[in-house]
């Protein structure tokens, strides 16, 4: 078979198995389009703006597990996507971006809608590739497929200059089956000994505590993860990229830990005496005061990236592996192994824990004539079943969807963590639902976030992907007025935005449905009413108490234990 | 802590690139870095000087080897090892200092390899402490100009680092 570079491209990405391809166009990326045209197989969805097609195949990718694919052109399409690729790094999302470059002999010139996308990207993709001879497009391909979805997964940038997808110049073509890069070895297997050595930890803990994150939905383990933490018997908490890999609903689950973690979850992180860390980072948010961290605990540590292990905080068992093999094997071990969990140490560590617990720190005023934000997402949890597919913004919104909306399953739960991107929440919900059709998908945001990447209701309409947007409006930005009034004696400066959009007007405007709430009493049936209209997509405008703050909360530089509550809640002495 | 760290890298243009990124991007300190083709024409050779505490080198270790384009690294200053730098000085050489020159020119087994009646090129090999002697010793103000490669380093004994 002879193809162009432009029909190589194309039909790598069909023989790769890609479905949807997000993207938008200009002169650099003109002949894969016209390639893009000629062909049925790979959907291309047109965004309508470059951040947003790599948040779609974000996503996509996250609700998924398959790698999101986005193509855009050079220069500036390639700069506006820059914000979805970090996005994508920083919580090790798996994408391939194919960015347009103008030709080869004009590059460095300065020339139209030049700029250096390598250097731009290099510090936010896994690898990145500049295509420079027509005969290497098909395997460099690949090898971003290759890279992007094994070890530790993340975006790859694959740079192609106009003249290498020429579609005069037709070449033999052949999509390799594998490749190897002698280079790039992703250590899957954990070590037998260390692994040995944590199980015999785990069994000797008195007070243990499982700390998963996010490598446990990225690694599909969340089965094993279920399955050792019911055989141990042990309490676990998830990071905010962990959710939904461990059920919520299940009596062993603490709730989130770190800054706006749950009472018990972090009190119980800084008693404990074993921590068994799966997948999960060791990040800032989650540690607190680091001199502080997890003071009396030895820790195991699972992660598929060495760099990940010590970085932060130092462990005592590290095992360098694939989450879901490790797990598998430590099962094993469990099973054959004549050891069981010290019961009366457990038994009493559970009554310990139960009366953290019975602080019911994410209590909140249920009688205010104001519509709490809390309220909103409790109803939005009961009237999806607890079974929707949720992503979210950056703000106050988020931190109350990870302690409100219980995730039972891996997948679900879809934001941005790591670089916390505002704007992520509705393109990406754009690509859940492409990916998951019949399902429910809400997009949890605030009036600060949404504007970020309002122009997505277009392509929602034009792709007939129905979503409810549920905008906690508090007139605020609201995380940043919390840290206004905490920490800058109530000086909000420039926290507040003066001229919202009449939303529900916006939402007609772009074809959709728009509702105003103002009232808790109007929220449930509210809610009841866009998860009806099946086929199209609703904004719910929730007008919610602006003074509401998120608690509980780890202030800057304070430690597990020393959470601030909220107003009126105190721990009595026999709780701490 | 010095370290000197040895790579064998993927002979791509944007190789260096990566490394020199991922030492500004995470704030760690180069003191030299030096990179040359190797044997082997797909592969080149970096070898990069640093200081740090154990664990921010464990760290930089562990951030080397994610770069796709590294194959393979190694801290020779955890071995025994050799390591040189190459310098060359020219410094301002008339009446009876041109004599003193050659003098610890010979003293540190260096040589005079460009001569004008007014100056001399000396170059000096070792490691980068002799170097620094040797500067130490001559006129600061005779200095016209000192140019220095960087350290490299090798492994003592049949060890290499190899593919
Ligand atoms: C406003 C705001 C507030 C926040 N507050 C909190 C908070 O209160 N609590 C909280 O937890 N977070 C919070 N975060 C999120 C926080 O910034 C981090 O993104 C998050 O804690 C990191 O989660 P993680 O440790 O699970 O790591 P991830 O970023 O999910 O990283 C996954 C880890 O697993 C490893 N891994 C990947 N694949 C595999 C595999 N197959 N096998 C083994 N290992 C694998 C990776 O190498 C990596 O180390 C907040 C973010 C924002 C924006
Ligand atoms: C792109 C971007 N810019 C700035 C920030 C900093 N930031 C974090 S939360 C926030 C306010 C978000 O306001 P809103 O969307 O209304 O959510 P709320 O906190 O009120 O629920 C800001 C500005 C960010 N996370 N992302
Ligand atoms: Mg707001």
């Amino acid at each position: 078979m002879e193809l162009s570079g432009a029909e190589i491209l194309v039909q790598s990405l069909k023989d790769e198995g890609v479905e949807y391809i997000f993207g938008y166009p200009g002169g650099a990326v003109l002949h894969i389009y016209d390639a893009l045209f000629k062909q049925e197989d790979v959907k291309h969805i047109l965004v309508r703006h470059e951040q947003g097609a790599t948040h779609a195949a974000d996503g996509y990718a996250r609700s998924t597990g398959k790698p999101g694919v986005v193509l855009v052109t050079s220069g500036p399409g390639a700069t506006n996507a820059v914000t979805g690729i970090a996005t994508a790094y920083m919580d090790s999302i798996p994408m391939v971006v194919i960015t347009g470059q103008v030709p080869l002999p004009v590059i460095g010139s300065d020339a139209f809608q030049e700029c250096d996308t390598i250097g731009i990207t290099r510090p936010c993709v896994k690898h990145n590739f500049l295509v420079k001879d027509v005969h290497k497009l098909a395997e460099t391909i690949k090898k971003a497929f290759y890279i992007a979805t094994t070890g530790r997964p993340g975006p790859v940038v694959v740079d192609v200059p106009k003249d290498v997808t020429d579609p005069n110049i037709k070449i033999p073509y052949e999509y390799p089956s594998s490749v190897s890069i002698r280079s790039y070895n992703p250590n899957v297997k954990g070590h037998r000994w260390q692994i040995k050595k944590a199980v015999d930890l785990l069994l000797s803990a008195k007070r243990p505590m499982i700390y998963s994150g996010g490598g446990v939905i990225l690694g599909n383990a969340s089965e094993q993860l279920r399955e050792i933490t019911r055989m141990l018997g042990f309490p676990i908490t998830n990071t905010l990229m962990g959710l939904g890999a461990y059920p919520a609903t299940d009596r062993q689950f603490l709730g989130m830990l770190g800054m706006h973690g749950t009472y018990e979850a972090n009190m119980a992180m800084h008693e404990c005496d074993v921590l068994f860390a799966v997948g999960a980072r060791f990040d800032d948010r989650v540690t607190g005061r680091l001199a502080q961290f997890c003071p009396h605990a030895k820790i195991v540590h699972i992660d598929i990236d060495p760099a990940s292990i010590s970085k932060t905080v130092r462990v005592d068992i590290p095992i360098v592996g694939e989450v879901a093999q490790v797990l598998d094997d430590m099962i094993e071990m469990l099973r054959n192994s004549d050891k069981r969990p010290d019961e009366a140490a457990l038994s009493a560590w559970w009554e310990r824990i139960a009366r953290w617990q019975s602080l019911d720190c994410l209590r909140y005023d249920r009688s205010s004539p104001l519509i709490k934000p809390q309220y909103v997402i409790e109803q939005l949890y009961e009237v999806t079943k607890g079974d929707a597919f949720v992503t979210s913004d950056v703000g106050q919104h988020q931190m109350w969807t990870a302690q409100f909306y219980k995730f039972d399953k891996p997948r679900r739960w879809i934001n941005s963590g790591g670089l916390g991107t505002m704007g992520f929440g509705l393109p990406a919900a754009i690509g859940v639902k492409l990916a998951h059709p019949d399902a429910d998908v809400a997009c949890v945001t605030g009036e600060a976030s949404i504007q970020m990447c309002i122009q997505e209701l277009a392509t929602a309409l034009q792709y007939r992907t129905p979503i409810k947007i549920v905008n906690l409006n508090n007139g605020y930005m609201g995380m940043v007025r919390q840290w206004q009034e905490f920490t800058y004696e109530s000086r909000y400066s420039h926290s507040y935005l003066e001229t919202i959009p009449d939303f529900v007007k916006l939402a007609e405007a772009y074809g959709h449905i728009g509702m105003r709430i103002e009232n808790p009493a109007d929220v449930r049936p509210a809610l009841e009413e866009a998860f009806r209209l099946k086929d199209r997509t609703v904004f719910l405008n929730f007008m919610t108490d602006p003074t509401e703050n998120v608690y509980p909360m780890i202030e800057a530089g304070k430690a597990h234990h020393e959470m601030r509550l909220a107003p009126g809640m105190t721990v009595e002495r026999e709780l701490a | 802590m010095r370290h000197i760290i040895s790579i064998l890298m993927e002979n791509e243009s944007g190789a260096l690139s990566r490394v020199a990124g991922l030492f500004s991007a995470r704030g760690y300190n180069i003191e030299s870095l030096t990179v040359a083709p190797t044997e082997d024409a797909s592969l080149s050779r970096m070898t990069l000087v640093t200081t740090g505490s154990d664990e921010i080198i464990e760290q930089i270790t562990k951030q080397l080897n994610k770069l796709i384009d590294v194959v393979k690294l190694i801290d020779i200053s955890e071995s025994s090892h050799i390591e040189r730098e190459l310098m060359m000085v020219k410094v301002r050489a008339v009446d009876q200092a041109r004599e003193e020159i050659i003098r610890l020119t010979d003293i540190f087994r260096g040589k005079i390899i460009d001569v004008t009646p007014v100056s001399y090129v000396i170059e000096v090999t070792g490691e980068k402490s002799k170097l620094d002697a040797f500067l130490q010793t001559l006129d600061r103000d005779a200095i016209i100009e000192v140019v220095r490669s960087g350290t490299t380093g090798i492994l003592r004994g049949d060890r290499g680092l190899h593919v």
